[in-house]
């Protein structure tokens, strides 16, 4: 069994390599589309020195044939090369890799918040289906699901951080806060509060529509049946019982979200100045800064195609019942 | 005579957007300590629902209405939530008619098993699992060392109803109710199957509900049948006297579409006509449409359930003079 779930691993993780691939060189494709010279994306359409346009030509082989550029393009990526942003006379990887832990800390607060609030209060709504509270929170659900995540943050932003003060407005940190241990976790988490909220609000009612209606069917199984005969309390019923086989298909919807969170950290993070990945996308966009754009595109791609392998060996573990081929 | 299980007037119904269905309806059995008793019936005439009644493992939109089921002198419907499950997989077990559906596909078998023991022997997991293990063993599952650890999907159907039995007897339970236990089974092992059950619940002294369509079976393995027809029961006899003559029309006619080609009694196939809507059962005698001897009566008022020789019990207008 133990053998066999690490080939089945290694064989995800393998099968994740030409989608990869497939990713890079749509990257290239695209900078090969653009109308003019393939030059003024790679440099970032700047007024740029002759002498930086020649190390360009030189270093991507524009003179030599596609496939030979295509080559260099992918070592280069594959050694982590994402080029260089003019704009922040940086190495673009460098950049991405500097904001990137604060869109991880927005999205993995906003993702365990939404995932166990979701779950719990689907699996409470499942056992008392049309209930007051169950069609109230439902409502909100729909509210929320169909709220435009821009528009709720600024309500948020109006309301809790300009109107009454409670949150700060912007950014990650504030200057005056100690620069390390508890001060400086709190002062973080104090800026996180409002984003991570408007982040939460989409999954939490997809995963909360998602996990009751999981939950209803499941209750409604023969083993349920099974459970209750052989004397198990009604809570156990629920949480034991159904809730595993329900989550199921959860587990590969949270997955899934992940891409759409990415996109989402656009607009959430644009809206608070948080300095993450999903700011530094706006600002490039705003600059026509190309090798960041490339670069993130490159980047996020491969961090959904991670995120799905990951969603597919934790659904391997948890359902006994996969295959493992 | 003394009792283990008295149902007196028990009544289920399901309310459904089309309408109010009459599953079960004012059904009275008793069932005597290690006795067998057969519940017989076409599908959907409410043996399922019977069961699951008197376990009260009813849910919405199915509600019991009334009635009353005296388990050693206590009244189970009256009983807290919290009473209800010690009984529930302790002193009554169940065994349900779909290995396939009705083991938890994402739990370990050693450990549905064991669960039910940690319940009602208030054993630690250790222990419990020991227990399972015994409890595999005594249905006679091959290598029960490496089954335990088994999830469902691994196992064969005949397999599975062995975990299920395995299950139901792990905590001796003084009733054990079969719902037709070996319906989705491969017909070579419908006997085994059987036979275990039988054999562990003489071993244990429990008493038998046996819900099945196989005349065959119930003759085989029962002492006392009761015939149930559109959510009442219309005929009870001890098994020879049964066999020997129908005093109900249905009966008879069960019987009838039950001989096999070599003149055996097995599953009854359809009888004439369509069983009734529960929604709207026939006036009068529920089954009057379909019966051969029907008359005058029949149609206009619900029969009489008249006790004949021997403490048979029919509900037939033919009855009425107590013959
Ligand atoms: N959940 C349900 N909703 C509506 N009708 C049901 C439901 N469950 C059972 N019934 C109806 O109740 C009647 C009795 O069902 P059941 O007790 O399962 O019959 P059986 O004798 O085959 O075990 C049937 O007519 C069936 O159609
Ligand atoms: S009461 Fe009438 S219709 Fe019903 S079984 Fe008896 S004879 Fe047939
Ligand atoms: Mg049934």
């Amino acid at each position: 069994m133990q053998s066999r779930f690490l080939t089945y691993l290694f064989r995800r993780v393998l099968q994740a390599v030409p989608l990869l691939l497939l990713v890079v060189v749509i990257t290239f494709l695209l900078v090969h589309a653009a109308p003019g010279d393939p030059v003024d994306v790679l440099s970032g359409q700047m007024e740029t020195a002759p002498e930086y346009r020649e190390q360009l030509r030189r270093e991507f082989g524009l003179d030599r044939p596609l496939y030979v550029q295509l080559g260099r393009y992918v070592a280069k990526v594959t050694s982590l090369d994402l080029g260089y942003s003019l704009r922040y006379r940086v190495d673009v990887f460098d950049l991405i890799m500097s904001r990137l832990p604060a869109t991880l800390l927005l999205m993995g607060t906003s993702l365990v918040l939404s995932s166990a609030i979701g779950i719990l209060l689907g699996a409470f709504a499942a056992r008392h289906p049309y209930s007051a509270a169950d069609n109230a929170a439902t409502l909100v659900a729909l509210a929320g699901y169909s709220m435009p995540v821009f528009w709720l943050g600024q309500l948020l932003l109006l309301l809790f951080a300009l109107n009454l003060g409670w949150f700060p407005t912007q950014g990650m940190a504030s200057l005056r806060a100690p620069a390390e241990g508890w001060g400086r976790a709190f002062d973080i988490a104090h800026h996180l509060a409002l984003p991570a909220l408007t982040y939460s609000v989409y999954n939490l009612t997809l995963i909360f529509r998602l996990t009751r209606a999981r939950m209803q069917e499941t209750l409604a199984e023969d083993y349920i049946t099974t459970a209750r005969a052989k004397g198990v309390s009604e809570g156990a019923v629920v949480f034991r019982h159904a809730l595993r086989n329900a989550l199921l298909p959860v587990v590969t919807v949270i997955g899934l979200t992940f891409g759409f969170m990415l996109a989402g950290s656009v607009l959430t993070e644009t809206v608070f100045a948080w300095p993450g990945l999903g700011r530094l996308m706006y600002e490039a966009i705003m600059a026509r800064d190309y090798p960041i754009l490339m670069g993130l595109f490159i980047f996020i791609s491969s961090l959904v195609i991670v995120a799905n392998v990951i969603t597919d060996v934790i659904y391997a573990l948890i359902d006994p019942r996969v295959v493992y081929k | 005579m003394q009792e283990l299980l008295r149902v007196e007037d028990l009544t289920t119904h399901i309310f459904t957007p089309a309408g109010v269905v009459r599953a079960v309806e004012g059904v009275s059995l008793r069932i005597r300590p290690s006795e067998a008793v057969a519940l017989v019936g076409e599908s959907g005439c409410g043996k399922s629902m019977t069961a699951l009644s008197l376990m009260r493992l009813v849910r919405p939109p199915v509600r019991i209405l009334g009635g009353r089921v005296w388990f050693k002198g206590r009244d189970l419907l009256a009983l807290s939530e919290a009473e209800m499950r010690m009984v529930r997989g302790g002193e009554i077990a169940m065994v349900f008619q779909d290995p396939m559906t009705f083991l938890n596909p994402v739990f370990r078998v050693g450990d549905q098993v064991a669960e039910a023991i940690c319940i009602h022997q208030g054993l630690g997991r250790r222990a419990a699992e020991a227990g399972a293990l015994e409890a595999l063993r005594h249905v006679k599952i091959p290598a029960p060392e490496a089954v335990v650890h088994y999830y469902p999907h691994q196992l064969s159907g005949g397999m599975r109803q062995r975990v299920l039995i395995a299950m139901a007897v792990a905590c001796r339970p003084a009733l054990l109710i079969a719902d037709e236990p070996t319906t989705a089974l491969d017909v070579t092992i419908q006997a085994q199957i059987m036979a275990l059950l039988s054999d562990i619940r003489r071993e244990l002294g429990s008493a038998l509900l046996l819900i099945s369509h196989d005349l065959g079976l119930v003759a085989e393995y029962c002492d006392r049948v009761y015939v149930m027809y559109a959510g009442e029961i219309v005929e009870e006899a001890d098994v020879f006297g049964l066999f020997k003559g129908p005093q109900h029309p249905y009966t008879a006619a069960l019987l009838k579409s039950s001989l096999n080609i070599d003149h055996r009694v097995a599953a009854f196939e359809a009888i004439e006509g369509q069983p009734p809507n529960l929604i709207a059962p026939p006036p009068g005698c529920r089954f009057h449409p379909r019966c051969p001897r029907a008359f005058e009566p029949c149609s206009r008022s619900a029969p009489p359930v008249v006790t004949l020789e021997g403490g048979r019990v029919a509900r037939c207008w033919l009855h009425e003079d107590g013959r």
